[in-house]
């Protein structure tokens, strides 16, 4: 068969790989640094395995590096299926699966010898970021350059958020890393102060929205309806709240920062235009939600769908939370309080690794010539373990989390806090043990992901798909 | 901000409010009884869409969001330069709720005004104050019992840096202290440190090689008793520490003697005063007096 007339599977196989191997090493981080807030004494004294260091590994391994990974992945498998015609320019998307891995590669050595540029999750030094910022352009090369070659008139939904992800994080990325370096390891940045905050935090809540939410929505809007073999609810939901979500997401930075030197204007911009963002958000969930109504009954069957199904019931309960926790009044009991942990991972766990663990179950047989999952079984106790061990995750954040700032803030009648900060970290330790609980069964579940991927690959067939006529 | 730049955010924000208001509006239509029809176009063999109408619920959530943004703009500030019909800032904001918790909370701290250090020392109340203000202010330094740590004071023995006197613990908490030993390498080159490590394990009781010390001796009267007095018993006007007792703020191995007079030692504490007010900060130098076992002297 002529390769032109085929998929370009091959790079989609080596970055769903990746995804499970980063997710796997990217949760392991965590639950360490998990298990060192509650017995400090896990980091040996020993510099590179202290919290500071590993955390952002963390971080960047698990949203970077395993959510990185999925939607590469996934983002050329579908553009090439929804395009009819094959991925443009094998030799660049080689590319970006590569120089991707080296950036992975190098945030894991760098990060543990402390070299950092202390931006949550842009920390990489400034020889990374030009990395990062050439793989991304390349991935937009080729993406776009699928987009230009397309077969059909209309460009399908996932392919829209998609295309804003990849353009909104090259966007981010730049603006935020710009910075002068001193030497070859450090840089400052170029803005200063509250300027350099406001940058920092609008590239940080637009790669959740961008990066976490569109680039993920993208995976939905392709994953769902083939998995539960029904249309997309509603066309018009989707151009109304592809167009809302994304021009409302880009002004919601300054939640991050209430109460601070931030102006009081842009604090107020920030919150309202969180709150508005609420009704745009939860488009997504139903589209998918509803897309799925008159499939239900594939639910007793399907774990795939189960997964699907309940990382977008995460998805709406975080972009609920979301909200409400960006208005002032609620964000000075919340902000800086494990509550926000909680939440964070309601996004991450609960909507971002369950609705790429979905996809990935739905895509192995299909990339490496097999019929189905190795064991269907051992889907629905990987989906059972993760959705415990999320709930046990969030719960416990929440529940520390409101203590703490109930805590930090209750008042003696002599005008003395109540209770010191250790005491309140004293109080937090039975919740960390239940963190960790819960970050141990995501853990396994992963685990018991890769056993059946394995499984399923092991004496498959990589054969070439021929490229669908469109319809 | 300048003008330009206020327009240039009251324009960005209404026009992005409006044009998702106009989005929502636009594609709203009346729902038509049935099922609706797929759009037609398809995708990888099976892939289509309905165009169903947007759910009434969610649209009247979007349009409650967006009413709720335009009556906070108008009341806070938000849109550029305009500060809101309130006039709320966070900076009048937090200068009411402090002005109120001084106006309630002085009333409590009144009684101890007349009362000095000592009477304060046995009240129970206001020891109950002070110890609130320890854990909150003092403890993350000198320990939640005041015992101390590496480089921060005991407080609850009978040593004192800069003196223990009522006087001088409360010229200490208002004004705070520096204290520099400079380092001394370069001046006594490393034999030079060898024999005065070794001299004042001497005068301080522990073993050292005589004919060291000896040479260390001589070169202490030299250079250290300037400060720390010709028998190394310190001077407390200028807080250098006495080196004949076991009390060690940093140490008191020959390591941690070495390493203060290779490399010099700076310490600070930070001034209350300014940030506890006299009433606290006098509840606070009874407190020290009476952890410290010397308040009934």
């Amino acid at each position: 068969m002529d390769r032109a007339q085929t998929y370009n599977d091959t790079v989609v196989r080596q970055f769903t790989i990746m995804t499970l191997v980063w997710g796997v090493v990217g949760m392991l981080v965590g639950v360490i640094i998990a298990a060192q807030l509650l017995w400090p004494a896990l980091n040996f004294d020993i510099p590179w395995l202290t919290y500071g260091r590993l955390r952002p590994l963390h971080t960047n391994a698990v949203i970077f590096a395993f959510g990185g990974c999925a939607l590469f992945a996934t983002s050329y498998y579908i553009v090439q299926r929804t395009c009819h015609t094959r991925l443009f320019g094998d030799g660049l998307a080689a590319f970006t699966f590569w120089g991707w891995q080296v950036v992975i590669v190098l945030a894991a050595i760098t990060l543990p010898l402390g070299l950092t540029q202390g931006k949550e999750y842009a920390e990489l030094i400034w020889p990374i970021d030009i990395l990062i910022a050439v793989v991304w352009v390349s991935y937009a090369v080729v993406f776009f350059g699928t987009i230009a070659m397309r077969r059909v008139k209309h460009i399908y939904v996932a392919n829209w958020f998609f295309a804003a992800f990849i353009i909104t994080v090259a966007v981010l990325h730049i603006v935020n890393s710009l910075a002068l370096p001193t030497g070859f390891l450090h840089s400052y940045p170029v803005y200063a102060g509250v300027v350099d905050a406001m940058v920092q935090w609008w590239y940080g809540h637009n790669a959740v929205g961008f990066f976490l939410t569109a680039g993920f929505l993208g995976m939905m809007y392709y994953f769902v309806p083939k998995q539960a073999g029904r249309p997309v609810f509603s066309y018009r939901l989707s151009v109304v709240h592809f167009w809302a979500l994304i021009s409302i997401y880009m002004w919601a930075g300054p939640h991050h920062l209430h109460y601070t030197t931030l102006p009081d204007w842009a604090q107020s911009l920030g919150m309202m235009f969180s709150l508005i963002l609420l009704a745009p958000s939860w488009g997504g969930m139903i589209n998918g939600i509803m897309t799925l109504s008159g499939a239900w009954h594939k639910l007793r069957t399907d774990p795939i769908l189960k997964f699907l199904v309940v990382s977008l019931s995460f998805y709406g309960m975080s972009t609920f939370e979301g909200p409400m926790m960006s208005i002032k009044t609620v964000n000075s009991l919340s902000h800086y309080t494990d509550w926000t942990i909680g939440h964070v991972h309601s996004g991450a766990l609960g909507w971002v690794a369950m609705i790429s663990i979905g996809c990935i179950y739905a895509l192995v047989p299909k990339l490496f010539g097999r019929e189905k999952m190795h064991s269907i079984k051992l889907i629905d106790w990987h989906f059972w373990v993760a959705t415990v061990g999320v709930v046990l995750y969030i719960a416990s954040m929440w529940i520390a989390g409101v203590m703490q700032g109930l805590m930090w803030r209750a008042i003696n009648d002599d005008g003395t806090l109540t209770y010191t900060f250790v005491e309140s970290l004293n109080a937090t330790y039975p919740y960390y043990a239940v963190r960790l609980l819960g970050g141990l069964l995501f853990l396994s579940g992963m685990l018991i992901m890769v056993y059946n991927v394995w499984r399923t690959v092991k004496g498959g067939v990589a054969e070439r798909t021929a490229v669908m006529q469109p319809a | 901000m300048s003008s330009f730049w206020s327009w240039f955010i009251i324009i960005l924000t209404v026009v992005n409010i409006a044009g998702a208001v106009w989005l929502m509006y636009s594609n709203t239509q009346r729902r038509t009884p049935g099922t609706t029809a797929v759009t037609g176009h398809k995708w990888d063999g099976d892939l289509e869409e309905y165009n169903n109408p947007l759910p009434r619920w969610w649209l009247g959530l979007f349009y409650v969001t967006v009413l709720m943004s335009i009556a906070y703009f108008i009341l806070y500030p938000g849109l550029g330069n305009f500060s809101g019909v309130y006039g709320w800032t966070q900076t009048s904001q937090y200068q009411a709720e402090m002005e109120a918790a001084e106006a309630k909370y002085a009333e409590f701290y009144a009684r101890f005004r007349d009362m000095d250090l000592a009477q304060l020392a046995a009240d129970e109340q206001a020891m109950a104050a002070a110890g609130n203000i320890f854990g909150n202010n003092c403890a993350a330094c000198h320990g939640s019992g005041g015992r101390g740590a590496v480089g921060f004071p005991n407080l609850t023995d009978a040593s004192w840096q800069y003196g223990g006197s009522p006087d001088d613990i409360l010229a200490t908490l208002n004004n705070g202290r520096n204290g520099v030993m400079p380092a001394q390498a370069a001046i006594l080159g490393d034999d030079g440190v060898e024999e005065v490590v070794a001299y004042v394990l001497s005068i301080s009781g522990r073993d050292a090689p005589a004919d060291k010390a000896a040479a260390g001796g001589a070169r202490f009267a030299q250079i250290c008793a300037a400060c720390h007095g010709p028998d190394g018993k310190g001077n407390k006007l200028i807080g250098a520490p006495n080196l004949t007792d076991d009390v060690w703020v940093f140490g008191g191995s020959a390591a941690d003697i070495r390493y203060a007079l290779v490399n010099g030692r700076a310490n600070q504490m930070p001034a209350q005063l300014p940030l506890l007010g006299e009433d606290r900060t006098r509840l606070m130098a009874a407190y020290v007096l009476k952890i410290s076992g010397s308040a009934g002297d």
